[in-house]
């Protein structure tokens, strides 16, 4: 009897907070029938937003991804002092809100920011521009890539780098051939998260987008345009191609959970470790 | 800072420990030192002017107010999801178990205006509690409820493992010297399971504070009553009062280190108080 309580109540909980609003969203984008779907997705400002989502993505992404295959080269091989409060700062991201995200880039490029006399004089725009969306992208996804690869690249150890090194093997052959293959399934990983969070990211990049449309609005940024419009078909059209992103990563996200079960609580393992080094 | 062990014999320390270095201090912490800079940039008065405004002070009691409310329901509601997650089998497991992430993966701005959909008083659920004039949307209400939607996965995803390692054999242990069923979850599984859900209380409360884009669109964003601190940031942005904007984000960067301490002490002192048994 107990049992059947607790796992009705779970249904309940997740079915009234996570489901419903899921489902929402398609009902939402499908209230006015397929043609009006069809007419929102296509509209050229749509494409714009999704043309500079995916831009913005391809710049911040593998960005990420080289800083977080240096960092957790750096600390998950090799030992040196400082090591747990360089995970924290790399995590620190995570603690800072999205806003807060975007505001520190308008405090630096902003018309009264630190550089602003400068870019002015120059004619460079920064904020209010692709750059400064590509930079808050790149603040909020910053941990990402490198929290998934330091504890995978720690429990794998470094016999296989100095076995390779010590048959004569140069250090990219090395990294190329042996770290790289061990790591795939923590890379791809950490890259589907990565880019989820940068395709979707809203409070950050609304702070420094300026919000011009056809130039520097995202899609997040387009749902909340069309919405505030009250065109809502249409604001919910676009949310269900961001909806579709969603369930497509959590789908990869599951299927490489199955592969490697390791990653699944990679980062917790992570923080774990740090605290018990700290104290 | 960097001390260098006797003997290495795998290259690229330096290049990739450098490069770690640069693109932290550029990306992240230079940004960051930016919002200490300018908060004080128009000196202490300043700030404290800012900081003491009524709506100010409104708009941070609501933010941490409501993450508090909203990680106290996910501490509840995400053990029982975490517990039968893990101890009981039933149909479509593996699906509901993976829908758990999606606060994760849903943009937030999709999240906010699907909550609201459903709870706007016209909405699937919103409609429902009309009648028991209970109104989610455009209240304080709906911040809880969009939090608590931010904040799940943090609380699951902390529980599971340390509920996938605890030893069955106690409980039944404690059942067969006579324990009631609430003798055993308060004395035997409670303990265990505490440092682990404060660590997930902790991760959803922050991430609830600094929380903005499904918040806004069910909030409702009246002065004095609905507002949240990230949106007052917005505001004062939007009026180029940078300094104002840097005032209120240093403050909730402080509140939040703050807590987040007092989390870490407590959660140290419940985990050596656990050991100690």
């Amino acid at each position: 009897m107990g049992r059947f309580l607790l796992i009705a109540s779970a249904l309940l909980f997740l079915g009234v907070f996570l489901v419903l609003p899921l489902l929402a969203v398609f009902a939402q984008a499908f209230a006015k029938g397929f043609g009006a779907y069809a007419i929102a997705i296509s509209e050229p400002m749509a494409w714009a937003a999704v043309k500079l989502t995916l831009l913005v993505a391809a710049i911040a992404v593998p960005l990420n991804l080289v800083f977080g295959v240096a960092a957790a080269w750096a600390i998950a091989k090799f030992d040196f002092r400082g090591k747990s409060t360089l995970i924290t700062l790399i995590d620190l991201p995570f603690a800072v809100s999205p806003v807060i995200a975007g505001l520190i880039f308008i405090l630096i490029f902003g018309n009264n920011g630190w550089f602003g006399g400068y870019l002015r004089a120059h004619h460079i725009r920064v904020v209010f521009a692709v750059p400064g969306i590509v930079l808050a992208t790149i603040f909020v996804t910053f941990p990402f890539i490198a929290r998934e690869l330091i504890p995978i690249m720690q429990a794998q150890g470094k016999d296989a780098e100095e076995t390779a090194l010590s048959l004569g093997a140069t250090g990219w052959q090395t990294f190329w051939r042996v770290t790289l293959p061990n790591i795939r399934l923590g890379l791809l990983y950490g890259v589907l998260l990565c880019n989820a969070r940068a395709m979707g990211e809203f409070g950050a990049v609304s702070v420094v987008s300026g919000h011009i449309r056809g130039l520097t609005n995202t899609l997040p940024l387009h749902v909340e345009i069309l919405y505030n419009e009250y065109n809502y078909t249409a604001a919910f059209a676009v949310a269900s191609l961001l909806a579709l992103l969603a369930l497509l990563t959590l789908a990869g996200k599951n299927f490489l959970e199955r592969r490697q079960p390791e990653l699944r609580h990679a980062a917790r393992v992570m923080r774990n470790r740090t605290q018990r080094r700290s104290r | 800072m960097v001390t260098v062990a006797p003997r290495r014999v795998l290259p690229g320390f330096g290049l990739t420990l450098g490069y770690t270095m640069v693109y932290l201090s550029l990306l992240v912490l230079i940004p960051l030192s930016a919002v200490f800079i300018r908060s004080f940039g128009s000196g202490w008065g300043h700030f404290w002017e800012v900081v003491s405004a009524p709506r100010v002070l409104a708009s941070l009691r609501l933010s941490f107010g409501a993450s508090l409310i909203a990680a106290s329901i996910n501490l509840c509601f995400g053990l029982i999801v975490a517990w039968v997650l893990i101890r009981y089998s039933f149909p479509f497991k593996r699906l509901i178990d993976a829908i758990v992430d999606l606060p994760f993966a849903l943009p937030t701005a999709v999240a906010g205006i699907a909550l609201t959909a459903v709870y706007a008083p016209n909405g699937w659920l919103g409609a429902w509690l009309k009648p028991l004039g209970i109104t989610v949307a455009f209240t304080r209400l709906g911040i809880v409820v969009a939090l608590t939607f931010i904040g799940l996965p943090f609380m699951v995803r902390t529980l599971q493992p340390v509920l996938d390692d605890l030893d069955k054999e106690v409980e039944q242990a404690a059942a067969s010297l006579g324990a009631s069923a609430a003798q055993t979850f308060l004395r035997v599984i409670l303990p265990a399971l505490w440092p682990a859900m404060l660590t997930g209380f902790a991760l959803a409360f922050a991430r609830a504070v600094g929380e903005y884009g499904s918040v806004i669109f069910i909030a409702g964003n009246m002065p004095m009553k609905s507002e949240i601190a990230p949106l007052l940031i917005v505001t004062k942005l939007e009026q180029y009062d940078y300094a104002g904007a840097s005032a209120i984000a240093l403050v909730m960067l402080v509140l939040s280190f703050l807590v987040m301490l007092g989390i870490n002490a407590l959660q140290s002192w419940a985990s050596t108080r656990h050991g100690e048994r």
